[in-house]
């Protein structure tokens, strides 16, 4: 295996020193480009909601004192037994139909009714949502099996772009080593006559919660 | 100002109205028109086609019979494409400094008839009269290759009595590629009959473009299935004048 | 080193195999409308962002400069990978990758595989090579099931099925999962995939994948998907091997960034694929708790070699150019007789496997350059397809036999023309006397020889008596008299 290693390597460094060998970069040209003109953050969250909603995934608002009414009232449409991370805030889930995944098999997993979680943060520019293993959000299994996933994002942490999104989380990727998982809107396919269609393997139906939006 | 004709292979052989259409066009705007009878053939057909050895000797004729004058138009956007795209990259495959140097200072000053005239000349109406119906096809190397823009089309809308339609879907290559009718007939020929349906469509009674080339294979299919509609080059139109 | 020669179903020449597509008129009519609705979707997402073209630019420079130094990025990535606790393999050739695989899976005992669509393991053939040593791969992606019932090959990158209407899907769909009284909606036809593959991915260990990108610094690897099949394969099993060309590399993860934005805009026309999976070696507790990464060489340095050629490992694997492309959509994906079809295809194939091994799909091009126009990172198709031109003809003009066909006879024949004013005047003449026999009304309706290609189809305009040289010399004749 290292002879392979050695041929691949020297076969590269044989293919780069013919041509001429611009100079070895030390910043990423990405950070040549010019960042986008700031949003107010009510537009910003304006503008995530309206993406989010154009994948066809449902959107609410809530404060965060109201927040477990809130996801209260959409669990009560879908059914009775939900999953939610094993570190899910406590005070959240007390009311609710939940329960937390301490060592859930997949199977459990699956036949629950839905799952709900919070969020690493929100990207308005293409209404995604992008989930980095931290507080709330578990692991990527249990965001996946259910059918019906419910979501929580903070106002606070919507950044217009994708590149602000990147920069943020560098941390989660360089201090935690943590899996990204980035959602925008629910499972789909393109394949039949390049239509989009809504639901193929994971969750069918996606809702996101937007908590303490400005001017709301 | 003294502007030297490439005319093209292509053009002298099969399309001569079109050169003598740049002359009147470039005369009556009160230029000297020059024509080196020196050139032949910008060696785009063997280059583009792979015979890259065989361009060379056409390349470096080029080079050397237009290199002395200031300002070179050609009526074919697809040949100047060639110059001014295609010239350094044969001199590099060749390993030749000198005539990459001497095609860095030439292709800059070859234009093609459209750029000429709205971009160097600074004009629009250049005086012509053309009572017709007119679609204008813009061909792929002219708007993807060369990038004239809309020149084309702000020169048609100021021609006096044109009644101008636009093409729908223009952009769409209209399948000649050179080589490529011959080599693979049935795609191309599968390209053209969409835009044959797109100019019929316009029920114009010319269409108009940039490059004989592609005029010559969309005129032929136009022409077999009698539809009636003419081609002309652009200089034809922009050329004729008032009640002639 | 050589390629496997892995790429090419031994295809017949292009234009064979276009001429056959052309004529079945149900594929043109889905290819024509997929193409059409694509093309919409991805003009409208990418003029809702202003510095698109900055993004173009910057996505070029990323990897221009990641093809120069890749032995620096690649090393770094493989050190990252590792302390990651992912395992790193080397292959130089398909054969090597395919070994590597199968043992690692003949480890695990598991007789299946769940795979998530990858070109470059459909490149390296690794469904065969799997099935020889007995273990099944099951294809997740929708579209690669489709065409795995069906038996046939992918006609798309992004879409294999694109060749497929609803209704034929249906009909796939109703024998293969025994369900009779499925409907033609897609809706429907999703479902049904859905409940056929959930059990799969329930219960099978082992999972393959590719990758769209791999981040040297911080030894990520990230996959790009839609339906959810992906993530299944990235999180379920127990063991993820993932197969990759040596060219995905991209050095910093604020690089990721500019993909991000470029990459599902240009391929699905969306402004953000529905799932994205970045995931840094194994995480403890979640997900496969052991991973191996296959690094693929099988052809690659020697295009990186060439000053020309190497762009074309830019290719970030979107589809824009295919889709963008008239000729595919005239002809469809099976005409290029390659894993790769469409503009990239065109210039990639040829590459890989040699140009020997591809000789006509360098020239299955008008070179229109639309391919160019919409390539996220500024690959110039049109280029680099003449570069290769130029290696059919040397390479055919390297035996003797080259020169004597009839189109290295002509070429050269009009070489000498043009390289001499008497002679091109000369063959100026010739001409308007040898088309007399055929030209009637000015055109000529039924050409001899090479021009029969031409006038099957159109007519051909004829030469006029008086070419614009003639009329110069007697316009100034007339002058000097007057
Ligand atoms: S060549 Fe460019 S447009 Fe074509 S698939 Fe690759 S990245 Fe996309």
């Amino acid at each position: 295996m290292t002879t392979t290693r050695n041929q691949v390597l020297a076969d590269i460094r044989a293919a780069t020193a013919r041509g001429e060998r611009p100079g070895h970069q030390t910043h990423s040209f990405a950070t040549d480009l010019q960042a986008e003109a700031a949003l107010s953050p009510s537009a910003l969250v304006h503008m995530f909601a309206e993406r989010v909603s154009e994948y066809k995934a449902w959107v609410g608002y809530s404060t965060s004192a109201g927040l477990s009414e809130a996801i209260g009232e959409r669990l009560a449409l879908y059914g009775t037994r939900y999953v939610v991370p094993a570190d899910f805030p406590a005070d959240l889930v007390q009311q609710l139909p939940c329960v937390r995944d301490e060592q859930l098999s997949h199977a459990d997993i699956a036949s629950a009714d839905g799952v709900v979680s919070l969020s690493a943060l929100g990207i308005a520019q293409t209404g995604s949502i992008v989930l980095d293993a931290g507080v709330g959000q578990g692991r990527r299994v249990l965001t996946l099996l259910p059918d019906y996933h419910l979501c929580v994002v903070y106002a606070a942490s919507i950044v217009l772009t994708v590149p602000e999104a990147f920069e943020r989380l560098r941390a989660s990727i360089q201090e935690r080593r943590a899996p990204l998982t980035f959602i925008s809107g629910p499972s789909a396919t393109s394949d039949i006559e390049l239509n989009r269609v809504e639901g193929v393997h994971g969750p069918r139906r996606l809702e996101v919660i937007i908590v303490d939006a400005p001017g709301r | 100002m003294t502007i030297a004709l490439f005319i093209t292979c292509f053009n002298d052989t099969l399309f001569p109205n079109t050169g003598k259409a740049v002359v009147t066009i470039l005369e009556r705007l009160g230029h000297q028109v020059a024509f080196p009878e020196e050139q032949t053939c910008c060696g785009q057909m063997h280059f583009n086609t792979g015979y890259q050895s065989e361009a060379l000797p056409l390349i470096k004729r080029f080079v050397r019979v237009f290199s002395e004058y200031e300002c070179i138009v050609s009526p074919s956007a697809s040949c100047v494409g060639m110059v001014r795209d295609m010239y350094q990259y044969a001199a590099e495959v060749a390993k030749d400094k000198g005539l990459a140097a001497e095609v860095k200072a030439l292709a800059p000053r070859v234009y093609e008839l459209s750029e000429l005239l709205v971009n160097k000349l600074g004009l629009v109406d250049v005086g012509a009269y053309y009572p017709h119906r007119v679609t204008y096809h813009p061909t792929c190397h002219s708007i993807r290759g060369i990038r004239v823009g809309d020149a084309p089309e702000q020169l048609l809308r100021a021609v006096r009595g044109i009644d101008y339609v636009p093409l729908p879907a223009a952009e769409e290559c209209c399948g000649f590629g050179g080589t490529f009718a011959i080599k693979n007939a049935d795609t191309s020929m599968a390209m053209l009959s969409d835009k044959m349906r797109n100019i019929t469509g316009t029920r114009a009674e010319v269409c108009v473009a940039a490059d004989n080339s592609c005029l010559m294979h969309i005129g032929g299919a136009l022409h077999r299935q009698r539809t009636g509609v003419k081609i002309a080059h652009l200089a034809e139109v922009l050329a004729s004048g008032e009640q002639a | 080193m050589k390629p496997d020669s892995v790429i090419i179903e031994l295809s017949p020449e292009f234009s064979v195999g276009a001429k056959q597509a052309l004529q079945n008129t149900q594929l043109r009519r889905n290819m024509g409308k997929a193409t059409q609705t694509i093309r919409a979707k991805r003009a409208t997402v990418v003029g809702e962002l202003p510095n698109w073209e900055s993004l173009r630019d910057a996505g070029e420079r990323i990897k221009a400069e990641t093809m120069a130094h890749l032995d620096v990025y690649i090393e770094r990535l493989e050190k990252n990978i590792q302390a990651a606790g992912g395992t790193v393999h080397w292959a130089s050739t398909a054969a090597q990758a395919n070994e590597i695989v199968t043992k690692l899976i003949q480890a695990t005992k598991s007789k299946h595989i769940i795979k998530v669509k990858s070109l470059t393991t459909d490149e390296i053939r690794l469904n065969e090579a799997l099935e020889a040593a007995g273990i099944t791969p099951i294809e997740t992606d929708l579209a690669e099931l489709i065409i795995q019932l069906a038996h046939e090959k992918s006609s798309h990158i992004l879409v294999p099925a694109i060749h497929k209407n609803r209704s034929e899907i249906r009909e796939l769909f109703q024998k293969a999962m025994h369900l009779p009284d499925l409907t033609d909606e897609p809706k429907e036809l999703a479902a049904a995939a859905r409940t056929f593959l959930r059990e799969k991915f329930m219960t099978v260990k082992v999972a393959t994948s590719g990758a769209n990108f791999a981040i040297a610094e911080t030894g990520s690897v990230c996959v790009v998907e839609s339906e959810g099949n992906g993530r299944m394969c990235l999180t379920l099993p127990d063991v993820l091997i993932t197969v990759m060309g040596i060219e995905k590399i991209l050095p910093r993860w604020e690089d990721l960034g500019v993909f991000m934005q470029l990459l599902p805009r240009s391929s699905t026309g969306e402004r953000m694929n529905p799932y994205t999976s970045i995931w840094t070696g194994v995480h403890p507790g979640d997900g496969p708790q052991e991973f191996h990464i296959v690094l693929l060489d099988n052809g690659r340095t020697q295009v990186l070699g060439d000053s020309v050629g190497r762009q074309t490992l830019h290719c970030i694997r979107c589809s824009a150019c295919i889709n963008i492309c008239p000729v595919y959509e005239r002809t469809g994906g099976h005409a290029y007789g390659s894993v790769y079809p469409g503009p990239i295809g065109a210039i990639l194939t040829p590459q890989l496997v040699g140009t020997e091994h591809a000789a006509s799909l360098p020239y299955a091009s008008s070179l229109c350059g639309a391919c160019y126009d919409v390539c996220p990172v500024k690959i110039n198709i049109p280029e680099v397809l003449v570069h290769l031109r130029g290696r059919v003809v040397r390479e055919k003009h390297s035996h003797v036999s080259g020169w004597l066909d009839p189109e290295s006879i002509g070429m050269s024949g009009l070489g000498q023309v043009f390289g001499n004013r008497m002679a091109y005047e000369g063959a100026q003449t010739m001409g308007k006397l040898a088309q007399w026999l055929f030209v009637h009304d000015g055109y000529i309706e039924n050409g001899p020889g090479p021009l029969g290609a031409w006038t099957a189809m159109r007519d051909l305009q004829a030469i006029p008596d008086q070419t614009f040289r003639q009329w110069w010399r007697e316009r100034n004749e007339h002058d000097d008299h007057a």
